[in-house]
């Protein structure tokens, strides 16, 4: 519970076109926690997300994984460690069937071959997934997209898990369904939603961003429960 | 057929129409030895003599719209020629046959190429197409082509929707307006699709390199049907060239 797993210090990112992502983002999560990271549409939840495995790179070395500093030598391992999810499930299923995306990644790990099946099978089995391998990802429903989303991060044993809007366009059967298919992971989690029963069901500490910095970051019933805070930063329906 | 190695059915399908192009032209015999063979593929294969026909329909306007002026230019006999003001138009036989021979050609080519799309999975064309050491890259691009053709459809027929429900009295001008805001819209769209697709492959390890698993063995009917397929294009070859 002491370890750290991310640790941000003072991370800056503006975007290509010149407009300002990031503003001085500090932040650490320890091994073990959920941490919601909650906050209006374009507040930079998605682009904090991308800095966690080094797909984005803001002003050098402020992020630090599992002890790793973000840099060119550790990010094959950091990228195995931090499983990335994205929010549209199409981007993520690339491949012509379940199997092979799910393979992506112990296959560019180089795992040996009966490995490969052996960690598939076991993804697939965390998601309730098993038995789909041969299907084509573009003919399954939203939900079980998801799943398969994320079993093809599974499959490398991440130590962390790294979720935006995981709970986007899904019915609320499928939304509940792939809440207890979260809880039942035993990772640390940071999930970017702006879906506050998923975030009061799954996460104990609530972080929420706005144009680009951290304005509150506290246990997720007192921030849940702070209504003026909330509605401030377009979480809920009261405008105060 | 179905069971088939992917590889021998490409490499059969490359040296079927490659037998079909190099044959003379007017070799009768050889056509239609070559029009056998594919019947007998059809039937083996199992498919529906009325689909293979109706698919191999699509090709005629491609070989029309080409080949269909030869006749006119083409030196040689007259079959036919019309007079319009000063112009002088004929029709030849050896045109004819040009065009006869184009379209005999691009046919037989055709039916060998839909016995084996129909009779193959597409996964299988691109594992047999690696395990010939295609490039990597021209397999990947076709599988993406593959996954995303759809995707890009469903986006494009939801512009068109979201288009025509607020669409009512518009001139034609605008129509080709419109139209073309669309296609840039759907091209920037997968642009940035692709980014995403190449983040989400990023995250995963990947490292430009292309790693293939690849699962493809060999078998007896494969030997088989390579025997059988090289005799029936070798022999009458020799007899009747």
């Amino acid at each position: 519970m002491n370890d750290k797993a991310i640790e941000i210090n003072g991370l800056f990112y503006v975007y290509p076109d010149g407009q300002s992502g990031l503003t001085g983002i500090s932040l650490t999560v320890y091994c073990g926690e959920s941490v919601a990271l909650i906050g209006p549409n374009g507040a930079g939840k998605s682009t904090l997300l991308l800095h966690l495995n080094g797909i984005l790179r803001g002003n050098g070395a402020a992020v630090t994984v599992l002890g790793l500093p973000v840099e060119d030598k550790h990010i094959r391992e950091i990228r195995k460690k931090v499983g990335m999810v994205f929010q549209d499930p199409e981007d993520q299923l690339f491949s012509l069937n379940v199997f092979e995306d799910v393979a992506f990644g112990p296959v560019n790990m180089g795992y040996p071959q009966e490995e490969v099946e052996r960690r598939v099978r076991q993804a697939l089995q965390k998601v309730g997934m098993q038995g789909y391998e041969k299907r084509s990802s573009h003919h399954l429903s939203i939900g079980e997209k998801k799943r398969v989303a994320i079993a093809t991060v599974l499959s490398l044993d991440p130590e962390i898990l790294a979720l935006d809007e995981p709970t986007g366009s899904l019915d609320p059967r499928g939304k509940w369904a792939l809440i207890e298919l979260l809880r039942s992971l035993p990772v640390t989690k940071i999930i970017a939603s702006h879906d506050l029963d998923l975030v009061a069901c799954l996460c104990d500490r609530v972080v929420i961003l706005d144009e680009g910095k951290i304005v509150a970051d506290g246990k997720a019933e007192e921030i849940l429960d702070n209504q003026k805070l909330l509605a401030g930063h377009g979480l809920t329906r009261i405008t105060l | 057929m179905h069971r088939l190695d992917p590889r021998t059915k490409l490499l059969g399908s490359l040296a079927f129409v490659l037998a079909v192009v190099l044959t003379q032209p007017g070799n009768w015999r050889l056509f239609a030895v070559y029009l056998c063979v594919i019947a007998g593929l059809v039937w083996l294969s199992r498919l529906p003599l009325k689909y293979v026909l109706k698919r191999s329909l699509v090709i005629f306007p491609f070989v029309v719209m080409i080949a269909v002026f030869v006749p006119f230019f083409k030196q040689g006999h007259e079959a036919a020629s019309y007079d319009i003001g000063a112009w002088h138009i004929a029709v030849t036989y050896e045109g004819l046959a040009v065009l006869v021979n184009v379209v005999v050609k691009s046919w037989l080519s055709i039916l060998c190429l839909i016995v084996l799309s129909s009779s193959t999975k597409f996964e299988q064309l691109l594992q047999g197409m690696s395990g010939l050491k295609v490039p990597q890259v021209f397999v990947q691009i076709t599988s993406f082509m593959y996954r995303y053709m759809f995707v890009i459809a469903d986006q494009a027929m939801r512009m068109q929707m979201a288009r025509d429900s607020r669409n009512f009295g518009m001139k034609r001008s605008n129509i080709f307006r419109t139209m073309g805001n669309m296609i840039g819209m759907l091209f920037i769209r997968s642009y940035e699709r692709a980014e995403r697709i190449y983040a989400a492959m990023l995250s995963r390890g990947y490292n430009g390199e292309i790693v293939a698993v690849n699962k493809l063995k060999f078998q007896l009917p494969d030997a088989y049907f390579a025997l059988a397929l090289s005799l029936l294009l070798i022999c009458p070859a020799i007899l009747w060239w």
